[in-house]
């Protein structure tokens, strides 16, 4: 299903923000509509943008790869995104980082085995004064988590497993 | 002294439209498109003084009489792309005193006869955004945005766009790239985007803080605010305070205060009480200072920042102490640069990514030609790339080698 017929009304409020004749300005929004449920964007989703503002798929492809919040591969349900730059790090980012890949028994860029959880270490996310931080990208959008612990992460990660299954 | 931006700080729930109206909100709005020609708007903004608060420091009414009147339309862009490491002002802004920002995005685009305003916000504000688009909705309801404004024929929305994750499109012309929909790499300028801007047309983009600047300069007059700051730098400015403090935060103070006000009475010295070692006033962009007594007592401004070898940005001050090395600190600075580098100018690219293999060498076994040869793959990037990002990229490496050398001896 493309996304104007799974998702009609959003698609036309994100093109209605922008004149007419420059609907391109449209491809941002709409890919982060389309990567909305598989956490990814697909080729089909690609075509599909690309038709509804008339520009090539390779310059769809480009806007996905130049951005870091795009994918273009399945990776976990949640990308718990770790910013270890020099703010971050000065305050523990480093050590936080390490000690949570250990518990979790996975290393940055790895998924857990459940398919929850993937670990990324990401450039600055504008709390620095709030470290050890990280945000969660996920089907409802990014959200940020500040002055965290790894014992309070890995209790975060824990509900997420236990609100996947109830569900 | 009462907060002029963070006012939040003193008025719990400011962020509530009717709040904000109690204390005197949407009133310089409302009160310029329906008593005061635009221009009057610029003029009372040029003679405050006040100067970009995203970094560059550029006159902003300045920048707003810029705009070219024989091409239509205008338009106004907020920058809300808050990407330097260690700035973290914006957000705080757009979530605790949104409207304030949001009426002073109002006020400029009257100012400069745009019917549409953008906020480009970074991918990562997911939630602000949101939040921002609640807020917007609340003041077209109350009748600040929309059609023919407070009985005039003033038109005006305002609409938020997300980035997707892009350090380099702070850089307003890269923003207005990717605002485009197309990847944010920087255009060739001069024009500039008063001239040419978001899809060609006249353009003025300003930081988030600059504009929550300007509903009270017009409420209170151009006189009021030059009365604060000093005579090179007006007014008031929020320092992003991170780094080995005590207490990180976010801290408005009026310029002319001292790094030591700043570091040791706001964020109440360093932690666990080591002795201070150098200090980036401006994030990763920063050149590194030695935190000597003299550095300590020098004013923050842009012109007394400027005598250490160094600017103030857009003062987002980096704390670093005894327990860190210097190496490490520009091993951190090389590999965001590498990574946020848009790939286009050839300088850039490269050069990061060969300063960033030198550094990785350096830190593990350490030969004295290999900081000579970094130290030489940074000068080749200056000067030569078309915006500040290549340059940016070497300010660290630069001065860290230079005033820090016992951190690089093997």
């Amino acid at each position: 299903m493309s996304l104007s017929e799974k998702y009609p009304k959003e698609v036309k409020r994100l093109l209605s923000k922008y004149p007419p004749e420059y609907k391109r300005s449209a491809v941002m929004p709409l890919l982060y509509l389309a990567q909305r449920e598989e956490g990814y964007v697909t080729k089909a989703a690609m075509k599909d943008i690309a038709g509804l503002l008339e520009i090539t798929e390779t310059e769809v492809a480009s806007i996905v790869g130049f951005y870091t919040l795009y994918h273009d591969e399945k990776a976990g349900k949640y990308r718990m995104q770790v910013c270890a730059d020099l703010p971050c790090a000065l305050r523990g980012a480093d050590q936080f980082l390490e000690s949570l890949c250990g518990n979790l028994g996975i290393k940055v860029g790895e998924t857990t085995a459940d398919g929850l959880v993937t670990i990324e270490s990401v450039m600055c996310l504008a709390a620095c004064d709030k470290a050890p931080m990280f945000q969660m990208q996920g089907p409802d959008g990014i959200e940020y988590h500040e002055n965290m612990t790894v014992d309070r992460t890995m209790e975060l990660i824990e509900a997420l497993k236990k609100s996947g299954e109830a569900k | 002294m009462a907060h002029i931006l963070l006012r939040h700080r003193d008025i719990p729930n400011i962020n509530q439209i009717d709040v904000y109206k109690k204390n005197g909100g949407f009133e310089a709005f409302k009160n310029a498109v329906k008593k005061m020609k635009p221009e009057d708007v610029t003029n009372v903004v040029k003679n405050s003084g006040l100067r970009g608060r995203g970094g560059a420091g550029f006159p902003t009414g300045t920048k707003w009489s810029f705009m070219d009147n024989k091409n239509w339309p205008h338009y106004v862009v907020a920058n809300a792309d808050e990407s330097e490491p260690g700035t973290f002002k914006d957000r705080e802004i757009m979530e605790q005193n949104p409207f304030q920002f949001l009426e002073g995005v109002a006020l400029a685009s009257y100012a400069v006869g745009a019917n549409a305003a953008y906020v480009y916000m970074r991918g990562e504000f997911w939630q602000v955004a949101a939040f921002l688009d609640e807020k917007i909705a609340e003041m077209e309801k109350e009748g600040f945005l929309g059609d023919k404004l407070f009985g005039t024929d003033y038109s005006l929305r305002i609409y938020t766009h997300l980035g997707a994750g892009a350090y380099i499109c702070g850089e307003e012309t890269a923003l207005l790239e990717s605002m485009e929909g197309k990847r944010g790499q920087p255009r060739v300028r001069p024009p500039f985007p008063p001239s040419f801007g978001l899809y060609g047309k006249p353009t003025v983009v300003n930081n988030v803080e600059t504009l929550t600047n300007v509903p009270l300069i017009l409420a209170n007059g151009a006189d009021w605010y030059k009365s604060m700051g000093t005579a090179d730098s007006a007014g008031v400015k929020i320092f992003s305070l991170s780094g080995r403090v005590k207490k990180p935060g976010n801290y408005e103070l009026p310029f002319g205060k001292t790094f030591r006000d700043l570091i040791y009475g706001e964020g109440g010295g360093i932690m666990d009480d080591r002795p201070i070692k150098a200090i980036m006033p401006a994030g990763a962009s920063s050149s590194l200072i030695v935190a000597d007594e003299k550095a300590l007592d020098t004013q923050l401004e842009y012109a007394a920042v400027r005598t250490l070898g160094a600017d103030l940005g857009s003062a987002s001050v980096i704390v670093i102490d005894d327990t860190v090395s210097i190496d490490w600190v520009i091993s951190k600075t090389i590999h965001f640069f590498k990574h946020e580098s848009c790939g286009k100018c050839t300088p850039c690219r490269e050069g990061n990514h060969w300063m960033l293999n030198v550094v990785n060498r350096i830190e593990h076994g350490h030969k004295p030609e290999d900081v000579t040869l970094l130290l030489n793959v940074a000068k080749q990037m200056q000067g030569k790339c078309l915006c500040a990002l290549g340059e940016f990229a070497t300010m660290a490496v630069v001065t860290g080698i230079e005033r820090f050398p016992q951190d690089f001896k093997a």
